[in-house]
């Protein structure tokens, strides 16, 4: 129960828990109705349903409320199967489940139990609305992942879902893409220079970035505003920008260093792609390790310094430590810009520098084979595993400093 | 205290206290300095100058100079608005200025480049080069008949090279050089004869041109090499001169003899006549608009691209619209705008709530459901295109379900991608996250007190938003949204794997115009003006938020 709100009364049933479920219903029947073409058909039966669904489980006491939700998505479930089989049964649990919580959630005066209760009718609706209106937004930003991870398992080679994977038949459904990401060179070669480049433009960005930040975050330094402005430019200019300047410059910038070094052109390529993404990288290195500097407690280095201690030393021994976890978040944001940039690397390197996302860019360009999909779910995969370390890292230095409960 | 007044503070090291200050903070700023210069000067040369090399190309024209440099110098005199064409000599300056070119294969580049001012060049150019050698055998054909001497590669040599000619040969390097773009060092082994340049400039001029490219590019010997046509066509047109054939009576150097018989069978010789041989070759050669169009562009920067760039040309007559069928580029700068302002309003109105539930929830339960804002954020932007393409496209899930349902027929299924509506549904979705973080980071600071506070003054929940909360949110709206449209008028993946033609941005253009079409020059200016419109962007946000106040989803 609500804090805000200890006595939820229990709404009544038939002035108002029959006739709001039962426009719910009608909205589940309308769209039923729709698939079988008779929707006002649907619409009527609907209502009804969800009336009867209200008063039948309003009857029902003694029981938990999610055994009330599972018991109505199984009911559905099996109508759905009989009426539409395997596609009926996903349909009609999702209904199901939908139509289970809603009633229970309606009837027993759960949705007024999150604002106070001195709250008029269209104020509680609203809040509600607000908030389906945000469950929508995350639906949207969330959502459209997980189709790319189903079909990453089709069996045929096609970018939409075949009737046998929408039966979850297991003839449907294969590993052969994830097979084909793996096992050819088309794919293994762009993530080995994916996994050259990367990580070498970070440590050029974290190691120059760590110690601008730190010259940045003294108390007096000449011209900080124009000095930051510049160091923050590649993060500002837009990409295809940074691409076509890069391009006019890096081109010449290869050919003289390998006419005056000597240097093999592949060995160039690699130079040209690294410099581009680690100057890309630098703006998040700066930005993160200023961020954390601001927090930094001066008077540690001073007390070091008061001991003995150089200031070589003092940085790794002291500051280094402590703003570690800022410096390692800035160095995870310039590797996943390095690792997920096309633009640049479209303009700047040549075949023998193909990137992962390059290769992903030419096969959605020119829709070859649902690896792409593969190698997006795993993409996924590596951004969800990087998401909790930083987030972890986060926590670890709030805690440090003393900002957070947990 | 007044003694203090009266003597300086003493430091430690006995130095004044006011100095000893000032070079300690010196020392401090010099420290900050000596840290930040690597990156900085890493910067400068990696993407500072780049970027400035990009705004050079958008105005830097040398192509037409540096390949024709005689005549645009010739050229300079006519003009353009009498209806008389230039005169011969200005045609004898294309000709061995093109004929040097067409050796060095250049001569279809220029063509290429003035192509973008005016259709049809590149195909005179193409077409002329090929009958250069033609034009310059008229000549060679009857000299070798009146004396076999003129057949021999290492006659030409002796009767060339000399002493003093060294100005002119590095005077013909350096034309060679800007031609090419390479620097042409090298010893030629052929040092052409003052003597010979003032009695027979242009025979000799054309010699020295054939020696150097015969050395540096193609790594032969001079004097075993025959000469070109162009050599033969400058030798005719020196004894077109009275003055040189009396010269040639009394000159008795080497191959005196051979060109004493060219003096004497002169009229064997058929009369120099370039104009008439361009015209022959190509009959736009003897139209004025091409000789304005090429004395427009002879500049060596020119504002063209950025007037193109403007759907504007530059014409003989001034800047002029181009016609309605070529303009492009307004529409599309036009449209960048418009759909990039859509993206920011669709991220508001998506974004807004979100945040403010953010804001309002408690700390726990806000970072969970931060973690949805901040997945899409990290995962790949390819990923995310990807599987808009896998929602959107006609055979997609979106249209997939909608038929299911019976909401859309099998066979009119919605065309949701490959146009406006496709890149502006993805874009939302790709930059909602960095709508949504600048506006938490401005709400997490608003006190939930304040609304109370309206609230109990009697305000109703509307007025409480719009007078009390919403104005404080306001810097967030203005953080993200132009973080958002920055970022939204210079995407290039999304509107390339989700616009088709209708949803494509300008900067589709640019990346058409660097790979495909080869017209840099355009590429860098459409670039440059993209710049401009992001700088002043840039320039506001600073006004409004502050550089230092760019927050990151952590």
């Amino acid at each position: 129960m609500s804090v805000l709100n200890p006595s939820v009364p229990k709404p009544d049933l038939y002035r108002f828990t029959m006739p709001v479920v039962a426009v719910l219903g009608a909205i589940f029947g309308f769209i039923t109705g729709n698939i079988f073409g008779s929707p006002a058909i649907g619409l009527v039966l609907g209502a009804i349903i969800g009336a009867a669904l209200a008063a039948g489980l309003d009857r029902i006491t003694g029981m938990d409320r999610w055994k009330k939700i599972w018991g109505t998505a199984a009911v559905f479930a099996i109508a759905g199967l009989i009426a539409g089989g395997v596609g009926g049964l996903v349909g009609g649990t999702v209904v199901g489940v939908s139509m289970g919580w809603f009633t229970t959630w309606i009837s027993s005066g759960k949705y007024r139990a999150s604002v106070p209760s001195y709250y008029t009718a269209g104020q509680v609706l609203w809040h509600n609305t607000f908030l389906f209106i945000c469950a929508f937004v995350f639906f949207f930003l969330i959502a459209p992942l997980f189709p790319v991870a189903w079909l990453s398992f089709n069996a045929e080679d096609f970018f939409t879902f075949t009737p046998e994977m929408l039966a979850f038949k297991a003839e449907g459904y294969s590993l052969k893409h994830y097979a084909d990401f793996l096992g050819s060179d088309e794919w293994m070669v762009p993530l080995k220079n994916s996994l050259i480049i990367a990580p070498i433009a970070t440590i050029i960005s974290v190691s120059l970035g760590t110690l601008a930040a730190i010259g940045l975050s003294q108390s007096h330094v000449p011209g900080r505003q124009a000095i930051m402005a510049i160091l923050i430019s590649p993060m500002i200019v837009p990409l295809i920008i940074s691409a076509t300047g890069m391009f006019f410059f890096y081109a010449p910038l290869g050919n003289w260093l390998q006419a005056n070094l000597g240097l093999n052109q592949a060995f160039v390529g690699y130079v040209k792609v690294i410099l581009a993404h680690a100057v890309l990288g630098i703006p998040f290195v700066i930005i993160t390790v200023t961020a954390t500097l601001v927090g930094f407690d001066r008077s540690l280095t001073r007390a070091a310094a008061n001991m003995g201690a150089d200031p070589v030393t003092t940085f790794f021994r002291i500051q280094m430590p402590l703003i570690l976890p800022g410096v390692i978040s800035g160095g995870l944001f310039a590797f996943i810009t390095s690792f997920d940039e096309v633009v640049v690397v479209l303009f700047v390197g040549s075949a023998r520098q193909q990137t992962l996302p390059w290769q992903m860019f030419t096969g959605l360009r020119e829709q070859i084979s649902p690896t792409i999909l593969a190698a997006a779910t795993i993409l996924v995969t590596i951004s969800i595993l990087l998401l909790t370390t930083v987030e972890l890292l986060r926590r670890r230095s709030e805690r440090l400093r003393g900002m957070s409960p947990g | 205290m007044s003694d203090t007044t009266q003597e300086p503070m003493i430091a430690a090291d006995g130095r004044p206290l006011k100095q000893s200050l000032a070079r300690a903070l010196r020392r401090q700023k010099l420290r900050a300095l000596a840290l930040i210069a690597p990156l900085l000067l890493f910067v400068m040369v990696t993407f500072i100058i780049p970027i400035l090399s990009m705004l050079f190309r958008s105005v830097e024209n040398q192509i037409v100079s540096n390949t024709l440099p005689h005549t645009v110098v010739a050229l300079q005199e006519w003009d353009s608005a009498q209806s008389e064409l230039p005169d011969e000599e200005v045609f004898r300056h294309l000709y061995f200025d093109l004929f040097k070119a067409a050796e060095a294969k250049e001569h279809s580049r220029l063509g290429t480049r003035l192509n973008y001012e005016k259709t049809g060049l590149s195909s005179v150019f193409r077409t002329t080069g090929r009958r250069l050698d033609d034009m310059g055998e008229v000549f060679q054909d009857p000299l070798e008949d009146i004396n076999e001497n003129f057949k021999n590669g290492a006659f030409w040599y002796e009767m060339l090279s000399g002493e003093g000619g060294e100005e002119l040969l590095e005077s013909r390097r350096t034309l060679w050089a800007r031609l090419t773009g390479d620097s042409m060092a090298g010893d030629i082994g052929f040092v052409p004869s003052s003597q010979m340049a003032d009695m027979l400039p242009w025979t000799t001029r054309a010699y020295t041109d054939f020696a150097i490219w015969t050395v540096v590019e193609e790594e032969d010997v001079v004097a075993e090499e025959d000469p070109w046509e162009a050599v033969y066509a400058g030798l005719a047109y020196d004894l077109q001169s009275e003055e040189t054939r009396a010269n040639i009576a009394s000159y008795g150097g080497p191959g005196a003899e051979a060109l004493k018989d060219a003096v004497a069978n002169f009229d064997k010789l058929p009369k120099v006549d370039f104009k008439a041989a361009f015209a022959e070759a190509k009959e736009d050669w003897v139209t004025t608009d091409l000789w304005a169009t090429v004395q427009v562009f002879s500049a060596d920067y020119t504002p063209g691209y950025f007037l193109n760039a403007v759907d504007l040309e530059l014409t003989p007559e001034g800047v002029q619209a181009k016609p309605e069928n070529q303009q492009i580029y307004m529409q599309l700068f036009m449209r960048t705008l418009w759909m990039a302002l859509v993206i920011t309003g669709s991220c508001i109105v998506l974004g807004y709530p979100v945040a403010w539930l953010l804001a309002n929830l408690p700390m726990r339960t806000a970072n969970t459901l931060m973690i949805l804002v901040l997945l899409p954020f990290w995962t790949s932007l390819l990923v995310r295109t990807s599987a808009w393409k896998v929602l959107l496209q006609q055979q997609g899930v979106i249209n997939d379900i909608l038929v299911w349902l019976g909401f859309v027929d099998d066979a009119n299924r919605l065309i949701l991608m490959n146009n406006a509506t496709g890149t502006i549904i993805a874009m939302t979705h790709i930059l909602l996250p960095f709508m949504i973080l600048p506006l938490y980071s401005v709400m997490k600071t608003i006190p939930p007190s304040y609304l109370r506070a309206a609230k109990s003054l009697g305000a109703t929940n509307w007025t409480a938003f719009w007078r009390v909360y919403f104005p404080q949110s306001v810097p967030g709206i203005g953080a993200g949204s132009i973080l958002v449209f920055i970022l939204a008028i210079g995407y290039y993946i999304t509107p390339e794997i989700v616009g088709g033609t209708d949803g494509i941005f300008i900067s589709n253009r640019i990346a058409y115009h660097i790979s495909s079409s080869l017209n840099w020059g355009l590429a860098a200016a459409l670039g440059s003006i993209l710049l401009v419109v992001v700088l002043v962007l840039y320039w506001a946000y600073d006004k409004i938020v502050g550089i230092d106040n760019v927050k990151l989803g952590g």
